[in-house]
C-alpha cells in the first residue's frame, strides 16, 4: 500500500453523494449524506457501521439500484449514476457484481448450481457457444473450490460456507472488475468464515479485483480492508488506511465502535471498557461540517474547531506510540 | 469452588433423536451437565452442533417430531424429561427456567402492546391484579433500561429499536424472578454496539437477582465477556468444558484448537486465516470414534474407531480426546493461541489496534 494516493488509479469515485427517500409525506429521509471517497484499483475498501447506517443504501447506489439525489457516481472515469445509456448500463451491471449477506436467501432454491452460476452469461450471451458455457460455469466453480460435478446439485444440498461459494462464482462468472460484497460473512459460522474470507483474499490477487467490503465487524474488518471508512447515521465520519485507523483512531465514534470489538480473552475482556457514543462531545456551535485530510489519507469529518482538536490528538498518539 | 456449591439443575446422559421421513437423526449424543447456582455457563459451537436442541430439553420445547429417548435432567428433584403436557410444565417452563431467544422481533407480538405483553405473564404467573401488574410491568421496563416507561408502556413492538424489543423481552423473561437465564444467542441480531449494552444488563440483572445464566453462542467474544465456565459443543456432544480461562487459555481438545485458531481477530493481514476444512458430520449415520478426526489435522488412528473417554485436566477442566491418553504424542498446540493472553493484551494495551482509550 503506497502512501501515495494520488498514483493510484480511481476505479471508482464517489462524489459528494446524497441518498434520500421517499417517506409518503412531505418530508424525505435522508439515508445517505454528502458522502465522498474515492476507490483505487486492486484494494478493499471497506465500509463500516451499524445498521441503519447507511452502509448498504450506499453500495446498492453503486450498483445503480439506488438512485443518488445529489451528487454522482463514477466507474472508471465515467458517470454511472442517473441516466445513461442502455449500453452502458450493461457494461455497468457486467463489471460490478455483487456477493450478499445470506446465501440460503440469494439463490435460487428452485434453480441448479448450474442455472445459478450461469444466469448472467445467458443474460449477457458471454459465450460462444453450449460448451462455452458449460466451460466458464466449471471454471467459476473450481476458482471458489467447488467441483464441476456440483453443478446439477440444488443449492439446499450444500452446507453454508459452500453456498457462499457459489454466490461468490456467480459473480466471478461475469469477469467483473469491482465487487460489492455486503456482509458476505456475517450469516456465516465461525470457521467457514475463516475460509471465505480467505477465498475473497485469493481471487483478488489472482484477477486483480477491486472490493467494496461492507461489515459491522472491525475484526474482520481490520484482517481484510485496506482502506476503511466509517459510516454513522448516514454520515461517513472517518476514512484512513486500515492500520492509521486502527491506531490511530481520530473521530469518537470510530473509538467508540473500537471498543465494541469483543476481545477472545476472558481476562481482558471481563474488564475492557465499552464505550458508547455521545455525540454531545462533538462541536456544537452548528458550524459546518466537512471532511478534512488530518494527516494524508486520513480524513475525518469535522468544523473548523474540531478540526484542530483532531490534529492535536493525532500529533499526542503519534508522539505516545513514536513516528508514524 | 465449584465442588461446595449447589447444584441448581443436573443433565445426565441426555440423547435426543428426531424423526425425519423414515429417519432418525441422533442430534444430541449423551451430554451430561451440571449447572451451579448463580453460575454463568456457556455453550459454544456452530450451528447444528445441537446446542438450542440440547437446552430445549431444559423447557420441553423440542420440536414435534423430537424425543428425549434417553437421559434425566433433575430440577428440583424433579426428572423433567418426565414431563409431557404443557400443564405438567406450568411452574417451570417460563417460571423457572425462562428463554431469551435471538431476535426480539420473532418474541415479542407484533400486533400486541408491549405493556400488555409484559403484564399478561405477570398475571398468569403471579396471579395479581391489573393494576399491580401493570405497576411491576413498568418497574421492570424501568430496570431494563427504558427510559419514559410509563409513557412506552402502550407502544407497538415496531416503534422500539431492535436493542430496545431486546430489553423487553429480557423484561418478559425476568418477571417471574427465574432461578435459571437461557439466552440462546441473546445478541447476534443485534448491532455491536448494542450488544455490549445487553450483555452488561444481563450480567447486572445476575447479580442483583442471583440467577443462573446459560448462554448459547457461536461467538468466543460473547463467551470471553460473560462466561464462568465454558463447554463446547460438536456434533452433538459436549467434547470439551472447563473454567473460562482453562478453555481459551488452555484449550486441550483440537476442535477448541481450531475454534480459536480461525478468530478473526488473531488473523494476521496479508496470511491466510486459519480454517476448520470439511463440514460437521452428518447425525443421520451412527458416529464411529471421535465427531471431529475426519477434519482434525492431528487426527489419531483411534480416533476413526473408538470415542474418545472425556479426560481429566484439572479438577474443572475435562476434555474427551484421546490425545490426553497418555500413550498418545505429545502436541502442542497451534502457534496462533499460544500465549494468547500475551497477544491480545498487546492489541488492547496502549498501542495496539484494539486499544481504549
Amino acid at each position: 500500500m503506497s502512501n501515495n494516493a494520488n498514483d493510484r488509479e480511481v476505479i471508482v469515485s464517489v462524489k459528494h453523494v446524497d441518498i434520500s427517500f421517499d417517506t409518503g409525506g412531505k418530508k424525505k429521509f435522508k439515508a445517505v449524506s454528502d458522502a465522498n471517497f474515492d476507490i483505487y484499483k486492486g484494494e478493499t475498501f471497506a465500509l463500516v457501521g451499524e445498521s441503519g447506517s447507511g452502509k448498504t443504501t450506499l453500495g446498492r447506489a453503486i450498483m445503480r439500484i439506488n438512485p443518488c439525489s445529489a451528487g454522482e457516481i463514477t466507474f472508471e472515469g465515467k458517470r454511472i449514476s442517473g441516466k445513461i445509456s442502455k449500453e452502458e448500463d450493461r457494461n455497468v451491471v457486467r463489471s460490478i457484481q455483487m456477493i450478499f449477506q445470506d446465501p440460503a436467501a440469494s439463490l435460487n432454491e428452485r434453480a441448479t448450481i448450474e442455472y445459478c452460476v450461469s444466469e448472467g452469461l445467458l443474460n449477457f450471451h458471454l459465450y460462444k457457444d453450449e460448451n462455452d458455457r458449460i466451460a466458464k460455469v466449471d471454471k467459476a466453480l473450481q476458482d471458489v473450490g467447488l467441483l464441476p460435478e456440483h453443478k446439477s446439485r440444488y443449492p439446499h444440498e450444500f452446507s453454508g460456507g459452500q453456498r457462499q461459494r457459489v454466490g461468490i462464482a456467480r459473480a466471478m462468472v461475469m469477469e467483473p472488475k469491482f465487487i460489492v460484497a455486503d456482509e458476505p460473512i456475517s450469516a456465516l459460522d465461525v470457521s467457514i468464515r475463516a475460509q471465505v474470507l480467505n477465498l475473497m483474499n485469493k481471487l483478488k490477487a489472482e484477477k486483480n479485483l477491486t472490493y467494496l467490503f461492507i461489515a459491522h465487524d472491525l475484526s474482520v474488518v481490520r484482517f481484510i480492508a485496506d482502506r476503511i471508512a466509517v459510516i454513522h447515521l448516514g454520515e461517513i465520519v472517518e476514512i484512513a488506511e486500515s492500520e492509521t485507523l486502527f491506531e490511530y483512531p481520530l473521530h469518537p465514534y470510530t473509538t467508540a465502535l473500537l471498543s465494541t470489538v469483543p476481545m477472545p480473552d476472558p481476562l481482558i475482556e471481563k474488564n475492557r471498557k465499552h464505550k458508547v457514543y455521545d455525540p454531545s462531545v462533538l462541536d456544537q456551535s452548528g458550524a459546518p461540517r466537512e471532511m478534512k485530510e488530518v494527516r494524508p489519507g486520513h480524513f475525518v469529518h469535522c468544523t473548523p474547531k474540531e478540526y484542530d482538536e483532531y490534529c492535536a490528538k493525532a500529533d499526542r498518539l503519534e508522539k505516545e506510540k513514536g513516528v508514524r | 469452588m465449584s465442588e461446595n456449591r449447589k447444584i441448581v439443575l443436573s443433565a445426565k446422559d441426555i440423547e435426543v433423536q428426531f424423526r425425519v421421513r423414515d429417519h432418525y437423526l441422533t442430534a444430541i449424543r449423551n451430554i451430561s451437565l451440571d449447572l451451579y447456582e448463580g453460575e454463568t455457563f456457556a455453550i459454544v459451537g456452530e450451528s447444528g452442533s445441537g446446542k438450542s436442541v440440547f437446552t430445549k430439553t431444559f423447557t420441553g420445547m423440542l420440536e414435534s417430531n423430537g424425543k428425549i429417548s434417553n437421559g434425566s435432567v433433575m430440577f428440583h428433584g424433579k426428572d423433567l424429561t418426565k414431563l409431557k403436557t404443557d400443564k405438567d410444565w406450568e411452574g417451570i417452563r417460563g417460571a423457572k427456567i425462562s428463554t431469551i431467544f435471538q431476535d426480539p422481533m420473532t418474541s415479542l407480538n407484533p400486533i400486541r402492546t408491549i405493556g400488555s405483553q409484559i403484564t399478561e405473564v405477570v398475571e398468569k404467573h403471579q396471579g395479581v391484579s391489573k393494576a399491580e401488574a401493570k405497576k411491576q410491568a413498568i418497574e421492570i421496563m424501568e430496570r431494563v433500561g427504558i427510559k419514559d416507561a410509563a409513557n412506552r408502556f402502550d407502544e407497538y413492538p415496531f416503534q422500539y429499536s431492535g436493542g430496545m424489543r431486546q430489553r423487553i423481552v429480557i423484561a418478559i423473561a425476568l418477571s417471574c424472578h427465574p432461578e435459571i437465564l437461557i439466552c440462546d444467542e441473546p445478541t447476534t441480531a443485534l448491532d455491536v454496539t448494542i450488544q455490549a449494552q445487553i450483555l452488561q444488563l444481563i450480567r447486572d440483572l445476575q447479580k442483583e437477582l442471583g440467577f443462573t445464566t446459560l448462554y448459547i453462542t457461536h461467538d468466543l467474544g460473547v463467551v470471553a465477556n460473560v462466561a464462568d465456565r465454558v463447554g463446547v459443543m460438536y456434533g452433538g456432544q459436549i467434547i470439551e468444558y472447563g473454567n473460562v480461562e482453562e478453555i481459551f487459555f488452555d484449550p486441550r481438545h483440537p476442535y477448541t484448537w481450531a475454534l480459536l485458531s480461525s478468530l478473526p481477530q488473531l488473523g494476521v493481514k496479508g496470511q491466510d486465516l486459519y480454517y476448520i476444512a470439511g463440514t460437521p458430520p452428518s447425525l443421520y449415520n451412527k458416529i464411529q470414534g471421535d465427531a471431529f478426526a475426519p477434519r482434525n489435522e492431528h487426527a489419531l488412528k483411534i480416533d476413526f474407531k473408538q470415542e474418545p473417554p472425556f479426560f481429566k485436566v484439572s479438577d474443572t477442566h475435562y476434555a474427551k480426546t484421546w490425545l490426553l491418553d497418555p500413550r498418545a504424542p505429545k502436541l502442542e498446540k497451534p502457534e496462533v493461541i499460544r500465549d494468547l493472553h500475551e497477544k491480545i493484551k498487546k492489541m488492547t494495551d496502549k498501542g495496539g489496534a484494539f486499544h481504549v482509550e
